[in-house]
């Protein structure tokens, strides 16, 4: 028997990606996609299920669907895109909900898997080279998204806790950098000038698009359970990172730098803290333990900086390639239910 | 609190073997500069050789005692005492050791440097990795490197001319505990004329406080050179001995070690440095001449 899956926010860049990898996919019978709005791409069997963000009913769509596997991608990684308050909704009280549900008497959950971020280390001058996963971050969390991350992950280790039947997955993702992703780093990356922090060129690490979502189909399809730092080989300095994009880097001052970032967010770039953090000391992983796991990489932190930069350039000479998916429940509801349709098997 | 191990992949889930992968071809990796993971650029590195072999041949004129007792393969802890406000004596280990035996030295350095504007950057490009017990583990049982640390840390530096070559308290051993963990045995190494080529002979706490530094020292070099004081060494006579290497015979990879052996290697080693600094003072006729 095939598995079935629940995806969290299937309108969102990884959700929608993560749901079109997995029906291609023979072994995933149902795949059932959560989110407050629509999902903006084209998607054949995917099951959307419009919830509120902190999925109150959602243990009635588990008990009805019979999911045996949660893929919780819904976590705002990115502070940019939201209040302080909308993404403590989104990331703490949302994955609350999630394991209340999975964790529920005569839940079918039988997996689930979080993909949090490399955030939770921060970013410090006394941060260690490499971190481990077993590692903790040694500055407290000072930005919201960042704590609420940690949050999130702690009521995931008490649900691995409580649960013990449950192959319980965390998965840090490192910086991601790629073909489609918008992100404050890729934004910065496009800025004529790319910026950087005056006497500071940190050693920063990137995992590409494509790795993201064949690592989140590894875990689930292997169910390997415990915590994974995933991002790329090798480390590089930021101004190397400018350089493969084909930029210069524009350096901010060192003293004062979140105020002379501000006019920047006038001109469309916001440079959250955590972000000038990461410009200032850099980050690294230790991304062995996935590794080991069996999982193989595709690319490498500058192959992952490459891919971009290539995309990047495309997107310059020919604008939007892809036209924009208009999802329409009626005419899916037809495509998916009608006899008419014919479906080439 | 949230990144403990309470997620484990011990004993369940594991539900599907798995497969052993075949090795890979190696992945496209499209670099373009030479700065390593640990931040150093091999080509800043022979500039800055090139810079300082003059300094340290024609300045500090160094001589070496017992280097054959460095290994010249497998990781090793290299300790020293650490003096003069600026210390001249981890450029000169790092330099002359890989001059010697031609093989780097990983100078371990305050986090404060991290914060630092170019400076750090520079100090990391040249060879420098900031003190983080993970750091050092890594460099010493996976990659097999020498390793300098100071244990006396920033304490050592900041002490008055007045205090020269008596050794701070070698913090909490914990060069003892990474060597224990990494399995490779510690070298002590004795640095005598560190201390005359930048003498403090005042310091000032608010000022200190005031800067976030550890110490906010004047030297006699600022007071004969003025600014130029904050880079010109005098040329003190530098003479290093390299004493017995400590094997601790204990598995590496331990969780915890005794707390006391930890103390008890950690003040045998500082006792031992100690009393050989003080016998090469007795030999030594002149601060300049050696």
């Amino acid at each position: 028997m095939g598995r079935r899956v629940l995806v969290t926010g299937l309108g969102s860049f990884w959700g929608g990606r993560l749901a079109q990898a997995l029906e291609k996919d023979p072994d995933v019978d149902v795949i059932v996609g959560l989110d407050t709005k629509e999902p903006r791409v084209e998607l054949e069997r995917t099951e959307f299920v419009r919830a509120d963000q902190s999925y109150s009913i959602l243990s009635r769509i588990v008990q009805a669907t019979q999911v045996d596997t949660i893929l919780h991608t819904f976590l705002i990684v990115d502070s940019t895109r939201m209040s302080g308050r909308a993404l403590h909704e989104i990331n703490v009280i949302g994955t609350l909900n999630l394991l209340a549900a999975a964790g529920a008497a005569g839940s079918p959950v039988r997996q689930v898997v979080v993909k949090s971020s490399t955030l939770v280390y921060g970013s410090s001058w006394e941060d260690p080279v490499w971190f481990r996963e077993e590692m903790t971050r040694t500055h407290s969390a000072k930005t919201r998204v960042e704590r609420s991350l940690l949050e999130a992950e702690s009521y995931l280790h008490d649900f691995a806790e409580d649960n013990p039947h449950v192959v319980v997955t965390l998965l840090r993702f490192s910086n991601v950098l790629g073909t489609d992703i918008v992100t404050p780093t890729s934004k910065a990356l496009q800025l004529p000038a790319v910026p950087s922090i005056l006497g500071f060129d940190p050693l920063v690490q990137f995992v590409e698009e494509d790795d993201v979502i064949r690592c989140l189909e590894f875990v689930m399809r292997e169910q390997v359970p415990g915590i994974y730092n995933v991002a790329g080989d090798g480390r590089l300095p930021w101004s190397e990172v400018a350089k493969i994009c084909g930029k210069r880097t524009w350096p901010l001052p060192p003293v004062f730098t979140n105020v002379a970032a501000g006019p920047l967010s006038r001109l469309g770039l916001e440079l959250p803290s955590e972000l000038l953090d990461l410009i200032r000391y850099g980050r690294g992983v230790d991304n062995r333990r996935l590794k080991r796991a069996g999982f193989q990489y595709r690319y490498t932190t500058a192959g992952a900086v490459e891919s971009f930069a290539r995309a990047s350039r495309l997107r310059r000479a020919v604008g939007e390639s892809r036209p924009e998916y208009k999802y329409e429940r009626d005419v899916e509801n037809f495509f998916r239910r009608s006899p008419a349709v014919v479906k080439n098997e | 609190m949230a990144t403990g191990e309470r997620i484990t992949a011990e004993g369940r889930g594991a539900l599907v073997h798995l497969p052993r992968q075949p090795e890979a071809e190696p992945l496209h990796d499209p670099r373009q500069s030479d700065v390593d993971e640990w931040g150093r650029s091999e080509h800043i590195r022979q500039l800055t050789r090139r810079l300082y072999g003059p300094l340290y041949r024609s300045w500090f004129r160094v001589e070496w005692e017992g280097l054959e007792k460095i290994p010249t393969e497998g990781g090793a802890l290299l300790v020293a005492n650490h003096a003069g406000a600026i210390p001249s004596d981890a450029p000169v280990i790092m330099h002359g050791v890989e001059e010697e035996l031609q093989r780097p030295v990983y100078g371990l350095a305050d986090h404060i440097f991290k914060a630092m504007p170019i400076v750090g950057t520079m100090w990391a490009r040249a060879g420098g990795v900031a003190a983080h017990p993970e750091n050092a583990y890594r460099l010493l049982r996976e990659q097999q490197q020498l390793v300098l640390v100071f244990p006396e840390g920033t304490k050592g530096p900041g002490k008055l001319y007045s205090e020269r070559y008596q050794l701070r308290r070698f913090g909490r051993g914990g060069f003892v505990e990474i060597a224990m963990r990494a399995g490779v045995p510690v070298i002590p190494i004795a640095v005598m004329g560190a201390e005359e080529s930048m003498p403090i002979i005042y310091k000032n706490a608010t000022l200190a406080k005031l800067v976030g530094a550890p110490y906010a020292p004047l030297t006699a070099n600022m007071l004969l050179l003025g600014p130029l004081g904050l880079v010109g060494y005098f040329p003190s006579k530098f003479k290093l001995r390299v004493l017995d290497p400590v094997h601790f015979d204990v598995p590496p990879d331990q969780e915890r070690y005794s707390r006391s052996r930890i103390m008890d290697e950690a003040e045998d080693i500082r006792v031992r440095l100690q009393e050989n600094l003080y016998e090469m003072l007795r030999q030594r006729r002149s601060v300049w001449f050696g």
